[in-house]
């Protein structure tokens, strides 16, 4: 185990090189020129000569190979440089927006949880019957509805019959509790509805797959309630999958969340996503690509190294 | 019909509220959340262009003048007790109000003001002075005392003592700025209203009363927030009384949301803004170079029925020429009409059109323009000009792009035709003309055309100390830069600020860089 583990650490290394070079390639070949946006877009007469002393400070005017292995250089150093835009470490920009970030999608996951197991394991223990109808049409309104939108919706219940929005300013879980709910909840809520109909259909359809199974018809025969062999044997087997796909819309939540950030304006990472790229500023959108790549690969060792808790068959070594 | 009547009675009482506030004794105390649409990158005045930069940090610093916001464009003395301009208008002396202090206790002197406009004027290797081009002018700045500045200009500029009243002009600590020229790009130590408290960034910004003002009794505020929020969450957060006011401007579609949802509780208040969208459109390439070809998509315009339309559902309105509609300086209606795709009579300015782009060779003509992505006003104006151009035959390819390919396309001169914009802090030609000036002159004409005659004049009014004969200059450029066509006046903005009625002491002028240190605002709790 332990081996697998060191293993599947190791092999972050080459995908992430991978990334960078990718992402570093990508942003170069792009039209845009973040001193121009900077300098120039609100209507500044600005000479050449001004744009071309801010090109040499960011080291625009360096050969790209050079841009290349400063970045590497830095990032072997743990320093991810500084920000084109706002002349802040890159870290400290991304640092503030993470806990906002992690905390709604921590938030929306439990919520999608909450609502996804019991619900497709109901709907699949009522195959064609009328709760796994209502739960059905529950989870494709979910799949259909965007994230945004259904945060829109909300958003204009709460403006239109009390008067309120959630706060505008992020307030951490620790300073204030109830302040910092008040602001995620809503926006968990849109996203953990999407989420939660994702998962309630992979649980219905692993359950009602698992359910078929000679072991679940041995356990039955055996006489063991119905409760029982739900729990026990069906669901812990039914999980893998389910994990799964928790596990990759967790990681997606990290970044992904652009739009809805938008529409609850919260300081998070999608939004800050959004605004980099419009500037092309490249430090930071490197760092964040980086940033979202690392997460992604974590979360799906995390969720491999789950697969062998909830089956004790599989081994890694 | 009803919509529009609350909105009238909004705005017909905002007109009477600036009489009933001066009756009124400001109170002292509360927070002033406000929205801005966007976020400073940096905190060095000298350095920014927006008024995402303007509308938080301008509460934290002082400048030699400032407009009157009431009266704008007086302009009063910020830092200046009083000044004078000598009779051939190269010496500016200013007398500053003595026992200023900065927010860190320290006592401003003349010093201060010498070494921030030295920033502006000559900056240090390293340091970024957008606007030093407009103060070429300024030959030497002396301090004959702790409490004067003289500012020596090599020539008269009629623009000048208006100048000396930006709101980018932030008088910074010399002693800072010996220490570090950068020093203001990273800290705020001004000598405004207000302290620097906080930027919490992507999120807000707040700033505190600073007890030392150099304004007895004021600010009267105890601290101001800014939240960074835009769009759609802007207005919903101006609906919830989450914010009081947002000073930039908002559509005519969400005034009337506002005024409908909230009805006597928010005024509203309008003015022609100083900023317009204009046609550019690359004079290096074929068939742009042709004059034919240029003023036959300006007289294709009907400017007077498209402001009417457009007022409706975009943040334009007023017609103009090359300055602001209601400056002093700005053609009347009666001189506007005469000039090429102004008049009124829009049939007859469409067949000279069409026989201009006959004559041209390009009956047909067919060309992509580029706009940028930002909906307001930008998609509207664009859409409403790609109709009128179709009127005479042009086909146009609407190209939206994002700012930054947006930008990148005009700097490089990589476009057929599209929308540009200019905007500013105040009315003056100084500043608004240098947009026509010759493109070896101006790294703002996207038209990359060179004509001296516009050089010339634009040179000579900037010259030009009687006000009499600046205008007939005005005049002369603005109906050469209109027949030539290099650079096409569209319609100008109209500024529409909804703000809660406990919010006093502000008041709308044309711009949205100026009015914003927040001194006189209060709060009616």
């Amino acid at each position: 185990m332990l081996r697998y583990t060191v293993q599947r650490l190791l092999m972050m290394i080459p995908t992430l090189f991978g990334v960078a070079v990718l992402v570093f390639v990508m942003l170069r070949v792009m039209p845009g020129d973040i001193v121009e946006l900077r300098l120039r877009a609100e209507g500044a007469q600005v000479t050449p000569e001004i744009l071309a002393m801010e090109r040499a400070r960011l080291g625009l005017d360096k050969p790209m190979l050079a841009q290349f292995f400063d970045w590497m250089g830095g990032l072997l150093t743990g320093d991810f440089g500084i920000s084109m835009w706002t002349g802040r470490p890159v870290a400290h920009e991304i640092a503030i927006r993470l806990e906002l970030s992690l905390e709604l999608a921590i938030l929306a996951t439990i919520l999608a949880t909450l609502i996804a197991l019991p619900l497709g394991t109901l709907a699949a223990l009522f195959k064609d019957r009328w709760p796994d109808r209502v739960i059905s049409v529950f989870a494709i309104a979910g799949l259909a509805v965007p994230s945004f939108w259904f945060g829109m919706i909300i958003i204009l219940v709460l403006l239109w019959n009390f008067n309120w929005i959630p706060p505008l300013t992020f307030t951490p879980l620790l300073e204030d509790p109830v302040k910092n709910l008040s602001q995620l909840i809503w926006p968990a809520l849109a996203v953990g509805y999407r989420y939660s109909a994702v998962a309630t259909r992979m649980t219905r359809s692993t359950i009602l797959e698992v359910l078929q199974e000679d072991y679940i018809r041995t356990a039955r025969a055996k006489g063991v309630f119905e409760r029982l062999v739900v729990a026990r044997h069906a669901m812990r087997n039914a999980m893998l999958p389910v994990v799964t796909v928790i596990g990759l819309e967790f990681a997606f939540l990290i970044g992904g969340l652009v739009v809805t950030e938008q529409v609850f304006n919260l300081n998070g990472i999608g939004k800050l996503f959004v605004n980099v790229l419009a500037r092309g500023d490249y430090t930071m959108i490197q760092a964040l690509v980086m940033l979202v790549a690392a997460f992604f690969i974590f979360v799906n060792f995390v969720v491999d190294l789950l697969y062998a808790v909830l089956d004790p068959r599989i081994r890694y070594g | 019909m009803k919509l529009h009547l609350v909105v009238m009675a909004a705005v017909a009482t905002a007109l009477l509220a600036p009489i009933s506030a001066g009756a009124q004794t400001p109170k002292k105390g509360g927070e002033l959340k406000f929205a801005v649409g966007a976020e400073p990158p940096d905190y060095d005045c000298h350095k920014n262009t927006s008024f995402a930069f303007i509308h938080p940090v301008r509460p934290h610093y002082s400048t030699l003048l400032k407009f009157d916001e009431a009266k704008y464009p007086a302009i009063i003395g910020d830092l200046a007790q009083s000044w004078q301009v000598s009779p051939d208008n190269l010496t500016f002396t200013f007398k500053l109000k003595p026992n200023v202090k900065f927010h860190d206790g320290s006592t401003l002197t003349s010093a201060d003001v010498k070494a921030s406009y030295e920033r502006i004027v000559n900056p240090p290797q390293g340091v970024i002075s957008i606007r030093k081009a407009s103060y070429a002018d300024i030959g030497a700045i002396e301090t004959p005392d702790p409490l004067t500045v003289v500012f020596k200009l090599k020539k008269p500029n009629a623009g000048m003592l208006a100048q000396f009243a930006s709101p980018w002009d932030c008088i910074y600590s010399a002693a800072k700025l010996k220490q570090d020229p950068k020093f203001p790009e990273k800290n705020i130590l001004g000598t405004g209203p207000f302290k620097f408290v906080s930027h919490t960034a992507g999120s807000h910004w707040i700033g505190e009363r600073f007890a030392d003002y150099f304004e007895p009794g004021k600010p009267y505020l105890d601290s101001f927030r800014a939240v960074f929020v835009g769009g759609a969450a802007m207005v919903n957060a101006l609906q919830a009384g989450e914010v009081l006011v947002e000073f930039r401007g908002q559509s005519p579609a969400n005034r009337d949301k506002l005024v409908a949802a909230l009805g006597d509780k928010v005024s509203v208040v309008e003015t022609p803004w100083i900023c317009h969208l204009i046609v550019a459109a690359t004079t290096e390439k074929k068939p742009f170079d042709d004059p034919r070809v240029r003023r036959a998509l300006s007289l294709a315009i009907d400017r007077w029925q498209g402001s009417q339309a457009l007022s409706k559902i975009a943040l334009v309105r007023d017609v103009g020429g090359v300055l602001r509609p209601g400056y002093s300086l700005a053609a009347k209606e009666s001189e506007l009409v005469n000039y090429p795709g102004f008049s009124k009579d829009i049939k007859k300015s469409r067949e000279e059109a069409k026989k201009l782009l006959q004559e041209a060779g390009v009956p047909n003509l067919k060309f992509k323009f580029i706009n940028r992505n930002v909906p307001m006003p930008y998609t509207p104006v664009g859409v409403f000009l790609i109709d009128q151009w179709r009127q005479i035959g042009v086909t146009v390819e609407h190209e939206q792009l994002e700012t930054k390919l947006y930008q990148a396309a005009l700097s490089s001169g990589n476009y057929e035709a599209g929308l540009d914009f200019n905007c500013d802090y105040m009315d003056d030609p100084n500043i608004l003309l240098i947009k026509y000036v010759s493109a070896d002159k101006s790294s703002v004409n996207y038209g990359r055309y060179n004509d001296r005659k516009l050089d010339d004049l634009y040179e000579k009014q900037m010259r030009a100390t009687d006000l009499t004969e600046r205008a007939r200059l005005v005049r002369e450029f603005e109906k050469h830069a209109l027949e030539q066509a290099y650079t096409i006046p569209t319609i100008w903005w109209h500024r529409i600020i909804v703000y809660w009625k406990q919010m006093k002491g502000w008041h709308l002028t044309p711009s949205h860089y100026v009015g914003q240190d927040l001194a006189e605002v209060w709060l009616d709790r």
